[in-house]
């Protein structure tokens, strides 16, 4: 693969050499395009979508995770490639006035679920335990390729969560937790064990940026719905069905995916730019320091869709310029974890308890003891 | 030393408690009046709130298009009533078999122990008709119940609901719970029956049919009373057997949609004020408060409804007023809060558990939760506490004074502990009297008086009442050793500490039962000695005793409910109470007969019986 790139960096420099040459028109069209090809260093995409929650009036997570899976298999993500984690089974639940199907929009505009909806984890499957051996590949043997997240350090992972949250941590079956210091430490073992190129974290939950707050490992991008003391707020209540659709920085998000089309050029910073308060009442959140690119160059199909750029050309192009071994950028940075830094009283603040104790020990007892001390 | 066991200390703690003991009876006395009366105040309150999460908010959509057919099968219902003479089984029975429910019957008699005046009862039979609605998708495990009472005179139309609403039901898929539709014979009795067949259990002497089909667990139930084509405002009653109540969460439930129905809905029949913090309001807040005490006290289950919360199934009455108001609502938009409140109840996951069990509702938007009322009684029973360590001291400071006296002439002996034992024994044999002989000894009473045999049931309580009053004068004569000063203060700090104990496990079961005791008992407990004046203080007894509090109660029930009485009515009103209190035990379980003739009306007689001592 290190080979692909250079020998594609070389590609580009002996068409540059083409063009100062021959002055060709369909080879600066080729040229102007040739640049985005090799901008980011992926070459296939995964999508690890969780809910969390079950329970009927959790409906608007199973919406909020079917929403999520339905625009991203519409821009090109196969199932194959697709890990969908359910918590509990809405469209079959026994108070669905509407069985088999699940709304995300009230009115019942669009039905997100249907007869090509490929659930991997279903119902109690979806745990902890679960979701971390997803992430981080240790799963038995006897697992089928379907429930395995079988990426390389070239693939773009996107992994959507949502449910119930709190500061530091998010609930899963309404029986246990998962830590943002867990999530933290399973993102390093993806990293060291080079599972992913870039991860793309959304997370859909009151206090979520708690959960992206102690990752540490390279190329993580992350989105949280609501800051610290926040809560994420639920949208759409539906009359007909009983409880709300769908969740306020999920309608949002899927309003904007519903843009996105394939050749799509849209970039991460209008991702940014996703249901400003105004919308949705907490502040959306989001961390961009521990990713190399800069996200204004990042495409939304980087990680939404699965594009694959070809382009079709008659014109064959001479590789004279040895081949040349370009290092892979972000194998030379191995962040550290970060220090834990406790909060501890200032010190001048002991030093005048101290000096308190001692100043009313001698005036109640009298200053004749002072020799005594020293 | 110690605080306590250093004598001098010890003596400075005594002579304060003794000191003070009176004026902190006082205080203690008014705090606690005081605090019951603020319980009242909006500000002193809190807004309710729905709990349960999975109930969550009015977010449903009411469909129920057949208000006018439903009014139209009560009609025929009615009709097939006064032709059947009492239910119209087969009728029922065909009508629901139509609707599509599985149709089931019961039947039960029941012997009273003494026929009922009010309700004209002796010998019962009847029969209970009941329909089930399955669940389409789900497992029979849960379910909720739907009933209304069959009665001679009216209540057809809420028979007739319930049948539309059991037909609109069956059209629908998001049934998670089997839904049974009750319509019972001889209200209480009957209701009684059913359950008991329904938990296979048989605590009250009913011979009945067993039930041949079930419906799983109960999760909640509602039951309604309708006997007008329109009405103006729809009533909650919660209060049922014992004084329990249903969880809060029903009644906010109901509140929540009579709000989005625009439905006027009231509590104890008054209706919400806004206006808190003038003196008309806040006394409009403290009449609904004290009528709920009033009914919660009286220990009788208000509605049919009170016969499921001794099952743990949170179960309320909802009954329609028609008054003379302009704005009049139909019965489709009964139908439609009834529909939305199933609706609501269906989505729930498990029991109703998260909000109040015990409560007091100034007005169906304010409550005031245990911790807020439970303080004004633990003021009130501070005093006999108070009173009891006074007199532990008193016999203490005797007792080594004995001693150190020179013994010369007489010497004060110390109670025996027959001369204390005995008023005890003899009050709790009256008590037991009270409690068994006037239903036993009604054949004998109505073969040598000319009275009913419900009237020499009541007449025979009163007089065996009365007669112990007599108790003191007999019982010195039985007793060898004369009263002593000592005597009377044992006897006193057992009938102290024994009415403390009675009132407090009564308080925690029934609060207003055990506070409205209280009020009345403990200040005679606190100034009851044989030195204080014997006339005015043997009237003011009599007075407080536990017969006159009931007297009263029904006076004041009466005024609150704006239907005052004269003093004939009233005399006649308790008498039938009396009547009521005894067949409630007898049908249905009800503890308050037993407890106020075996517990403490024995309590009150020692400390009568303290007020003779000499």
């Amino acid at each position: 693969t290190w080979s692909w790139l250079a020998l594609s960096r070389s590609a580009l420099d002996s068409l540059f050499l083409c063009v100062s040459h021959f002055g060709s028109v369909s080879l600066c069209l080729c040229l102007g395009k040739a640049g985005q090809f090799f901008s980011s260093g992926h070459t296939n995409n995964w999508a690890v979508l969780v809910c969390t929650s079950r329970f009927w009036f959790n409906y608007r997570h199973v919406a909020n995770t079917l929403s999520v899976y339905r625009s991203v298999k519409r821009l090109g993500i196969p199932d194959s490639h697709i890990v969908l984690m359910l918590a509990d089974d809405m469209a079959c639940n026994h108070r669905n006035p509407k069985p088999a199907t699940v709304f995300s929009h009230k009115n019942m505009e669009l039905n997100v679920y249907g007869d090509d909806v490929e659930v991997d984890y279903r119902g109690y499957e979806v745990t902890v335990e679960n979701f971390l051996r997803v992430l981080t590949g240790r799963l038995p043997p006897s697992t089928p390729r379907s429930k395995r997240l079988l990426s390389d350090d070239r693939s773009n992972v996107l992994i959507y969560l949502t449910g119930h949250g709190g500061n530091g941590f998010l609930k899963f079956q309404d029986s246990e937790e998962i830590s943002n210091v867990e999530l933290a430490d399973a993102f390093e073992q993806m990293w060291q064990k080079r599972r992913y190129n870039e991860v793309l974290f959304i997370i859909d939950t009151c206090q979520g940026a708690s959960m992206y707050e102690r990752f540490y490992s390279p190329n993580l991008l992350a989105l949280a719905s609501s800051q610290v003391g926040e809560d994420s707020l639920s949208h759409q209540p539906d009359l007909a069905i009983g409880v709300h659709l769908m969740d306020r920085y999920t309608f949002y998000l899927l309003e904007f995916l519903e843009d996105i089309h394939p050749a799509s050029q849209a970039n991460m910073k209008d991702l940014f730019k996703v249901c400003p308060k105004s919308q949705c009442v907490s502040t959306p959140g989001h961390r961009t320091d521990l990713f190399q690119r800069d996200p204004g160059s990042v495409l939304i199909t980087d990680f939404f869709g699965s594009v694959r750029k070809v382009e079709i050309t008659m014109e064959s192009v001479n590789l004279t310029s040895p081949i040349v071994l370009v290092p892979h950028p972000p194998t030379s940075i191995f962040l550290q974890k970060p220090k834990q830094r406790d909060w501890h009283p200032p010190d001048g603040f002991i030093l005048g308890l101290w000096t308190l104790i001692i100043l009313i020990f001698f005036k109640t007892y009298g200053i004749k003891h002072l020799k005594h001390i020293f | 030393m110690g605080l306590l066991s250093d004598p001098n200390r010890r003596r400075a703690l005594t002579t304060l408690l003794t000191r003070l003991n009176t004026p902190l009876c006082v205080v203690c006395y008014l705090a606690g009046v005081a605090w019951f009366m603020g319980l009242a105040f909006q500000p002193f309150t809190l807004r309710t709130y729905m709990s349960e999460n999975a109930m969550g908010s009015t977010m449903v959509e009411e469909h129920f298009p057949a208000g006018e057919r439903a009014l139209a099968m009560g009609r025929e219902f009615s009709a097939h009533k006064k032709q059947a003479g009492g239910m119209p089984v087969d009728w029922l029975v065909k009508a629901m078999q139509a609707k599509g429910l599985e149709v089931f019957t019961q039947s039960f008699s029941r012997t009273l122990p003494f026929p009922d005046e009010n309700k004209e009862r002796y010998m019962v039979r009847g029969t209970n008709v009941y329909g089930i609605l399955r669940a389409p998708r789900a497992p029979r495990t849960e379910s909720l119940v739907f009933s209304a009472p069959c009665s001679p005179q009216g209540n057809d139309q809420a028979v007739g609901l319930l049948l539309g609403l059991a037909q609109y039901f069956r059209g629908q898929i998001y049934w998670a719970k089997d839904i049974i539709f009750l319509v019972n014979e001889h209200d209480l009795i009957g209701m009684q029956a059913w359950l008991e067949g329904y938990h296979h259990t048989n605590s009250t002497g009913m011979s009945w049919t067993p039930l041949h089909g079930r419906g799983g667990s109960i999760q909640a139930a509602l039951t309604l009373e309708l006997s007008s084509d329109v009405i103006t405002s729809l009533d909650l009653v919660l209060e049922g057997l014992n004084g329990q109540l249903p969880n809060l969460d029903l009644a906010n439930l109901f509140y929540a949609f009579c709000q989005k129905i625009n439905v006027l809905c009231t509590i104890q029949g008054k209706l919400q004020r806004n206006d808190w913090d003038s003196v008309a309001g806040y006394s409009h807040a403290v009449q609904t408060m004290l009528l709920m005490v009033l009914k919660q006290a009286s220990g009788r289950p208000w509605g049919d409804h009170g016969l499921f919360l001794r099952y743990h199934v949170e179960a309320a009455t909802i009954r329609g007023i028609n008054s003379f108001r302009q704005y009049k609502t139909d019965a489709t938009t009964v139908g439609r809060l009834i529909e939305g409140m199933y609706r609501k109840l269906n989505n729930l996951l498990e029991r109703l558990h998260q909000s109040y069990f015990f409560y007091l509702l100034p007005s169906l938007s304010h409550f005031v939760s245990i911790g807020y009322y439970m303080p004004a009684f633990g003021l009130l029973i501070l005093i006999p506490l108070l009173r009891a360590l006074d007199l532990w001291v008193q016999l203490e400071g005797a007792a080594p004074a004995a001693v150190d006296g020179l013994v010369d002439g007489e010497q004060p002996s110390s109670p025996g502990f027959l001369s204390v034992m005995t008023p005890v024994v003899i009050s709790h044999l009256t008590g037991v009297a009270l409690y068994t002989l006037p239903v036993l000894a009604q054949q004998a009473a109505v073969e040598h008086f000319p009275v009913s045999e419900t009237e020499a049931v009541v007449l025979t309580a009163i007089a065996i009442y009365t007669a112990g009053l007599a108790l003191p004068h007999n019982t010195h004569r039985v007793l060898s050793g004369q009263g002593t000063e000592e005597g009377w203060r044992v006897l006193k700090l057992v009938a102290v500490l024994y009415m403390a104990v009675l009132l407090a496990c009564t308080a925690l079961i029934n609060f207003s039962l055990g506070f409205i005791l209280a009020l009345t008992l403990v200040p005679v407990a606190a100034f009851i000695t044989p030195h204080v004046p014997r006339i005015p203080s043997a009237l003011a007894m009599v007075l407080l005793s536990p017969a006159c509090t009931l007297l009263f109660s029904v006076f004041v029930y009466q005024e609150l409910q704006e239907t005052p009485v004269s003093l004939l009515d009233g005399w006649s009103l308790f008498l039938s109470v009396i009547s009521q209190g005894i067949l409630d035990h007898n049908l249905y379980g009800s503890l308050v007969y037993p407890l106020i003739s075996l517990l403490v009306y024995p309590c009150w007689l020692l400390l009568w019986n303290i007020l003779f001592w000499k």
